[in-house]
């Protein structure tokens, strides 16, 4: 058949007492002009499949089995010299990291000239006119072709690797979190690109990716990872309409949406299998919510249920019956949060900041003389009550973590005035500011970095108590530090232990309580969830929520992503170029907004026209 | 015999001293602990550290001094002690001090290297090779004996060494554990270890095993002695520097702004010296003091010594500026990461900060520099020495050694042995040295990992 | 572009001052000058007398920063500071303590210098550049592994047997070359070989690693993956992609050291009897000639500065992302 025929792909690291096997067993298929999404968490062995298929695995993984038939002819038989004539010519890829993926010290025009030589043996005035077509194709001015990768914008590098990659005129293109990496609007400008230009040049586009929406956007088929296999793959709307598969129905049901507001997100307890588990049978067993005996001893094969719909389940025998004790996503309703946020009272805020502005000096010329100003946060106000949610939303380089770190005074806002609780903090220096701090706290957006390495859980936890709260003793310290992690739902013997052995979301729980243990008023959330899988963010939004109850917090929560805003703010600040543009209530926002700005940032949002009775309920 | 601390000594005693401490003081800390067994699960890792230890070993026992009491030339007087400042090492090695020759010799050789008049057996004086005072003294006839006496002898010491290295594999070789390639690599050392060591206790005392030099000195000796210089150079100098790079680099790294400006100036200043002009200008200028104030020292093992430290620290003064603008740079990002940040949202004062958050996690990075800088010194020493601005030239070194010998070269047979001892303790030390930095970097360094 | 320079250029002078300061202290504060005179006139038992004649005779009468005496400017600049630290500003070096004239001496000595340091180094380059490259294409296969252990090994030893080593066989044992010496002019170059040879197998271990190090560390990155996933083949990422990259530290090391050649090296002249800067530098450490040390130490600093904005130049021809403004 023409196109990408992939069948029982099995990758391994092969090592001393137990081989890693990223992908095992993987199949899948496509053809001309169709786009194929592999759906899947982090750790799943999506972007290795893709390697294995470039002949670009990492040293020390290898092949360990399968075919992978483009057009008849099995690419993994073919020597490194025939691999290379199909490498970005009959076969291309595009990878996650605009920013790292090019050549810095070569130009668009090199870049691209030594494909176009390699594969379409043009050389010289020739090559440059094809390469300008091929700028034009992916919409950018034939000027480009003098630029270097750092004069560009990440969305315009994206172009120009795609640009790139279309050199050799592939059948099939392999995208790998194109978007990921992103903001919003470029998200929606780069995959309506790729899908312009699949239906231009009857490409097949294989678009891996771990959201749902962009998956629901763009493919044809969908199939869906986990732990190194397909365990569902189906058509793009039969997927969507009725998941079979616990995992995706999991992956549905735990999505935050505006309509979801007030409900307590699904969760999938646990974590993605590590690449060396040995599985005795079903891989999804440990977490399904549907697990019975034969699961776990005896691994499903992979059937096709109805007509281009495979399953890799012991559920389900055939179409039509129903699963049994099927929870699916119906159950998102199940636990409805205690009381809405309080009612917008005649209480004063916690945190008012007015005009706050954060300039950065440029320096020029001979002396190092100011000659101008980056202007990161220019003139903001907003404020925040006790139990209530701000979302500050922006694209990348907007301004909104400056702001954190300024309202924080961890950096020295140049002008503007904020008050907590209805004390000014402008004034305050030295130690009357050090002892406020304990009412303003702030969790990360990376859990790798937002905790010392050195330092055991218990000691991170107390840090704060130490250095603010002095009148509390070891003892108290100590027992406060177990309430916390208790409250976050980790074991108490988390204490002891270093951050290194715990996942990214405990690692993002352990920095919550950190914060909590002073007991602030405040708490800066610094998008919180950004480096998380979908079911581990539905897992701290719900504690997020549950601690906002509890202890009446006040909540700035940065992100820029607008699903997460809806379901969770009650108000939503929308900001650019160190400006808020519009504001308002977070319901009334979203649904009718007023600014250009902020209409281009929903529209951009993939699966905006997604509604909810498309998309979980199982049949 | 009353003991005799020179400055080094304790200096090098109070390195090991908290050294141990650490190591007991952090014995538990298994983020700690982790690497260093990684170094030890590798074969280089493993083996280099045992030639290490052995030459840490004989350069310690080089470190416990001491001087003679004289025989008291009237009894009830003050007792009266000795010039010449001796170590537990040269006590170890009293046959090897003693047998001194007239001038060089071979090696294993049984007659001297020159002619000079000797009486026949039949009472006329003619020019010839003269038997050596020592090296193979015991033989009647040195042509048709030396052969068997060698190698029973050392085929002697060889079992010797075997049976010594069996009792301790016996004794704690077999204790249950991990089998690693590092263990097997250890033991395969330190067999081999056992091996030259027996062959050179059946050898030594009555060869010279690698002849003898202008003076009759034994060169095995003259070798075994230089070790301990090129190891206080190593480490002393290390320890010198490293507060202050520590501190500079930490400091310009962490805050920046006009504490940066004047660290990035110092070192700056300091690096646009040509390094090894700096150091003979130090070294000169304190040649000077040394030379016009002979009445601070009371041996010349204490002026030398004056010199050796001297030496350390002005290496540890001018070298201090690599390392501190690698920890420059790691504070700067170190700095803008998150878990410093929250520790600043915190209020938590600087010193803290730096201690718990900086401290620590730049230190795989000191240990992997120190590891890197220990061979570069040992090397750096010779060529000092060389140059005439090194230790003290009275002193037993490598460097002296070598340059005592290349002027020989131009003799006819050619005087060998002198420079081929410095280059196989040097070798070994300083390869060993490199490799055991690589495996250490290998395990500390997530950068290296592949 | 002329703003940075003009920038880096007045950066230099207090770098310069503070290693005029540092000398300064070390050799007229820390040392006297009297310290100075009864060194050079050897004997233990010197007068007073003595030493205040050879200081007058060699210029070291004045007082350090202040003449009390003197008038008005003269005050402040008939003084040792001035005489003897900051003329060197106007490359004014005056006599060594033997009563030649460095200035001069630096300017006939420099070409024997660079003569042998000008080839060490480029041939040296291209040489462990070449082999890093054939090490970083063959990664982690025999001819890599074997490679470096005997990266490891060679830099293990000590400079001084390569050149004792190199004397031996290449001038004694095989007779190829002269031991040492040295002619002006084109009678030079069989001279110069030997020393050009040693000084190259001696930087082999520590440099060809170091730059192996940087190649597997660029290949390492992202945009290496994408040339692949053109299709490019191996030499082709590893000439054009990967070399071009990794020249940008490269540069950073080696081009510091480009104005230094002319200092030449220490060891090597001295072994090989080239009358360069070098072996002129090491006579006057071992006679403690102390004006030759002080000029050349300046002279030193000043060619490093050299060399620091010859790095920032140079990264504008290699990195299009580094604009000097």
């Amino acid at each position: 058949m023409k196109g990408l025929v992939v069948d029982n792909l099995r990758v391994e690291f092969p090592g001393g007492e137990r081989s890693l096997v990223p992908v095992d067993g993987v199949s899948f298929a496509i053809g001309a002009n169709e786009c194929v999404a592999l759906l899947g968490e982090s750790g799943c062995g999506k972007s290795m499949t893709a390697l294995a298929l470039m002949r670009l695995l990492p040293e020390g993984a290898r092949v360990a089995a399968g075919h992978a038939r483009l057009d008849g002819q099995d690419l993994l038989d073919l020597s490194e010299q025939a691999m290379r004539a199909v490498r970005g010519g009959r076969l291309a890829m595009i990878f996650q990291e605009p920013m790292t993926s090019l050549n810095p010290v070569m130009t668009v025009a090199e870049q691209i000239g030594e494909a176009l030589a390699m594969h379409r043996r043009l050389t010289g005035a020739a090559a440059r006119r094809a390469a300008a077509e091929l700028l034009k194709a992916v919409d950018l001015p034939p000027e480009r072709l003098d630029a270097y990768p750092f004069q560009l914008s990440g969305g315009q590098r994206q172009r120009v690797l795609i640009a790139m990659m279309l050199a050799g005129e592939p059948e099939v293109l392999i995208a790998d979190e194109p978007t990921t990496a992103l903001d919003v609007t470029v998200q929606a400008q780069i995959l309506g690109l790729l899908d312009q230009l699949r239906r231009q040049r009857g490409m097949g586009l294989l678009l891996i990716t771990h959201d749902l929406d962009v998956a629901r956007d763009m493919a044809d088929r969908v199939a869906v990872m986990y732990a190194g296999e397909i365990v569902e793959s189906a058509p793009r709307d039969r997927l969507y309409a009725s998941p079979r598969h616990p995992y995706t129905r999991k992956l549905f049901a735990v999505l935050p949406r505006l309509d979801r507001r007030g409900e307590r997100l699904d969760s999938l307890p646990g974590r993605v299998p590590p690449a060396d588990a040995v599985f005795p049978g079903c891989r999804f067993a440990e977490r399904c919510p549907n697990v019975f005996a034969r699961c776990r001893t005896e691994a499903p094969a992979a059937r096709e249920v109805a007509p281009g719909h495979w399953l890799r389940c012991h559920l389900e025998p055939e179409e039509g019956r129903p699963a049994a004790a099927n929870p699916g996503s119906g159950d998102v309703v199940a636990s409805v949060l205690t009381p809405a946020p309080t009612p917008p009272s005649v209480e004063s805020p916690v945190l008012e900041v007015r005009d706050l502005a954060v300039h950065f000096p440029i320096r020029k010329g001979l002396l190092r003389r100011v000659a101008g100003r980056i202007k990161a946060v220019d003139g903001v106000s907003l404020s925040i009550r006790s139990g209530e949610t701000l979302a500050l939303v922006g694209e990348s380089g907007c301004g909104k973590t400056t702001l954190a770190r300024a309202v924080l005074r961890l950096i020295e806002p140049t002008a503007g005035e904020s008050w907590l609780d209805g004390e000014a903090l402008g004034p305050l220096r030295g130690e009357a500011l050090r002892r406020k701090r304990a009412k303003m706290q702030i969790v990360f957006q990376d859990p790798f970095s937002s905790l010392n390495p050195r330092l055991r859980v218990g000691e991170i936890v107390e840090e704060g108590m130490a250095a603010l709260l002095p009148e509390l003793d070891a003892r108290t310290r100590r027992d406060r530090a177990r309430s916390l992690i208790d409250q976050v739902g980790l074991p108490l013997d988390a204490l002891d232990r270093y951050p290194h052995e715990f996942s990214g979301g405990q690692r993002q729980r352990i920095a919550i309580a950190r914060a909590l243990a002073v007991e602030p008023r405040l708490l800066i959330l610094d998008e919180p969830t950004s480096a998380l899988d979908v079911s581990v963010q539905a897992q701290i939004l719900n504690l997020l929520a549950d601690l906002q109850v509890r202890h009446g917090l006040a909540y700035l929560f940065i992100t820029h992503n607008l699903s997460v805003v809806g379901y969770l703010a009650s108000q939503v600040a929308v900001m650019r170029a160190g400006r808020i543009v519009e504001t308002g209530e977070t319901r009334t926002l979203l649904t009718n907004p007023r600014e250009d700005y902020t209409r281009t940032l929903l529209e951009s949002a993939p699966g905006r026209n997604r509604t909810r009775a498309g998309t979980g309920v199982a049949g | 015999m009353k003991p005799v601390i020179l400055w080094s000594d304790a200096l090098l005693f109070l390195m090991l001293a908290v050294i141990l401490l650490l190591v007991w003081l952090l014995r538990d800390q298994e983020s700690l602990r982790a690497p260093w067994r990684r170094v030890m699960r590798g074969r280089m890792g493993a083996a280099s550290a045992v030639i290490l230890a052995v030459y840490v070993g004989i350069g310690l026992l080089d470190s416990l001094h001491y001087v003679e009491r004289l025989p008291d030339a009237e009894p009830g007087q003050a007792a009266q002690y000795s010039g010449e400042v001796r170590s537990a090492l040269d006590a170890l090695l009293t046959p090897l001090r003693e047998q001194v020759e007239k001038t060089y010799s071979a090696p294993f050789a049984t007659h001297l290297y020159v002619k000079e008049a000797v009486t026949g057996p039949d009472g006329v004086d003619i020019r010839d090779y003269p038997r050596l005072r020592h090296g193979g003294a015991h033989l009647v006839d040195p042509v048709a004996g030396f052969w068997p006496d060698v190698t029973w002898r050392g085929l002697l010491g060889l079992l010797g060494g075997g049976v010594a290295w069996g009792l301790l594999w016996l004794t704690l070789g077999r204790s249950p554990g991990s089998a690693s390639p590092g263990r097997s690599a250890m033991w395969t050392t330190l067999l081999a270890m056992f091996c030259v060591t027996g062959l050179l206790v059946a050898l030594a005392p009555h060869y010279h095993v690698f002849g003898t030099d202008k003076v009759g000195q034994d060169v095995l000796y003259l070798s075994l002695k230089s070790i301990r210089t090129g190891l206080m150079i190593g480490t002393l100098t290390t320890l010198i520097m490293l507060p202050f790079a520590l501190t500079l680099g930490i400091a310009a790294g962490y805050f920046g702004g006009f504490i940066d400006d004047v660290i990035q100036y110092l070192y700056t200043t300091l690096n646009s010296i040509p390094g090894v002009l700096l150091i003979a200008a130090a070294v000169l200028v304190v040649q000077v003091q040394i030379e016009t104030h002979p009445q601070w020292f009371e041996t010349a093992a204490a002026r030398g010594d004056a010199r050796l430290l001297a030496l350390c620290a002005i290496l540890g003064l001018t070298g201090w500026t690599g390392l501190a603008r690698l920890l420059r740079g790691e504070a700067l990002k170190l700095r803008e990461l998150e878990f410093v940040q929250a520790a600043r949202a915190f209020g938590v004062r600087h010193a803290r900060i730096l201690a718990r958050h900086l401290l620590p996690n730049v230190m795989h990075l000191v240990l992997i520099a120190l590891v890197i800088d220990f061979s570069g010194l040992v090397l750096a020493e010779a060529v000092l020495s060389y140059v005439g601005v090194g230790v003290d030239p009275g002193m037993n070194s490598f460097g002296n050694m070598i340059n005592g010998a290349r002027l020989e070269l131009a003799r006819e047979p050619v005087v060998w042995w002198q420079l081929a001892a410095a280059f196989v303790f040097m070798f070994a030390l300083v390869l060993s040295a490199n490799l055991f930095a690589d495996s250490v970097r290998e395990a500390l360094d997530p950068k290296a990992k592949k | 572009m002329l703003d940075y320079i003009l920038r880096r250029v007045l950066y230099a002078f207090p770098i310069l001052l503070g290693v005029n300061l540092l000398t300064f202290g070390l050799f007229f504060m820390v040392n006297t000058p009297d310290d100075m005179a009864r060194i050079h006139l050897g004997a233990k038992h010197v007068t007073q007398e003595a030493i205040e004649t050879w200081k007058r005779e060699h210029g070291y009468d004045k007082p350090l920063f202040f003449n009390a005496e003197a008038q008005g400017v003269a005050k402040a600049a008939d003084t040792l500071f001035v005489e003897k630290s900051l003329k060197l500003f106007l490359f004014e070096f005056g006599a060594a303590d033997d009563g030649r004239d460095i200035a001069r001496e630096i300017q006939t000595r420099m070409w024997p210098s660079l003569a042998i340091a000008l080839p060490t180094f480029l041939v040296g380059l291209l040489c462990y550049v070449s082999f890093a490259l054939l090490l970083a294409f063959f990664r982690g296969g025999a001819l890599d592994t074997g490679g470096v252990v005997l990266c490891v090994a060679l830099m293990s030893i000590s400079g001084l047997f390569y050149v004792i080593g190199g004397q031996y066989l290449m001038g004694k044992l095989w007779n190829w070359f002269p031991i040492s010496g040295y002619q002006p002019g084109w009678a030079a170059w069989p001279f110069l070989v030997m020393p050009v040879i040693v000084g190259l197998v001696a930087g082999i271990g520590d440099s060809t690693r170091f730059y192996r190090a940087l190649f597997l560390e660029e290949i390492g990155k992202d945009y290496v993956r994408t040339a692949r996933a053109k299709g490019l083949s191996e030499p082709r990422v590893l000439f054009r992609h990967v070399l071009g990259n990794a020249m940008i530290p490269i540069l950073t090391g080696v081009v510091v050291v480009i104005p230094r050649l002319f200092l030449g090296g220490l060891i090597i002249e001295s072994f090989f009897g080239i009358p360069g800067l070098g072996s002129y530098t090491i006579d006057a450490i071992q006679a403690q000639d102390f004006a030759i040390v002080r000029s050349m130490v300046f002279l030193g600093s000043v060619l490093y500065i050299i060399g620091l904005v010859l790095t920032d130049l140079s990264y504008t021809l290699v990195d299009p992302r580094v604009r000097l403004e």
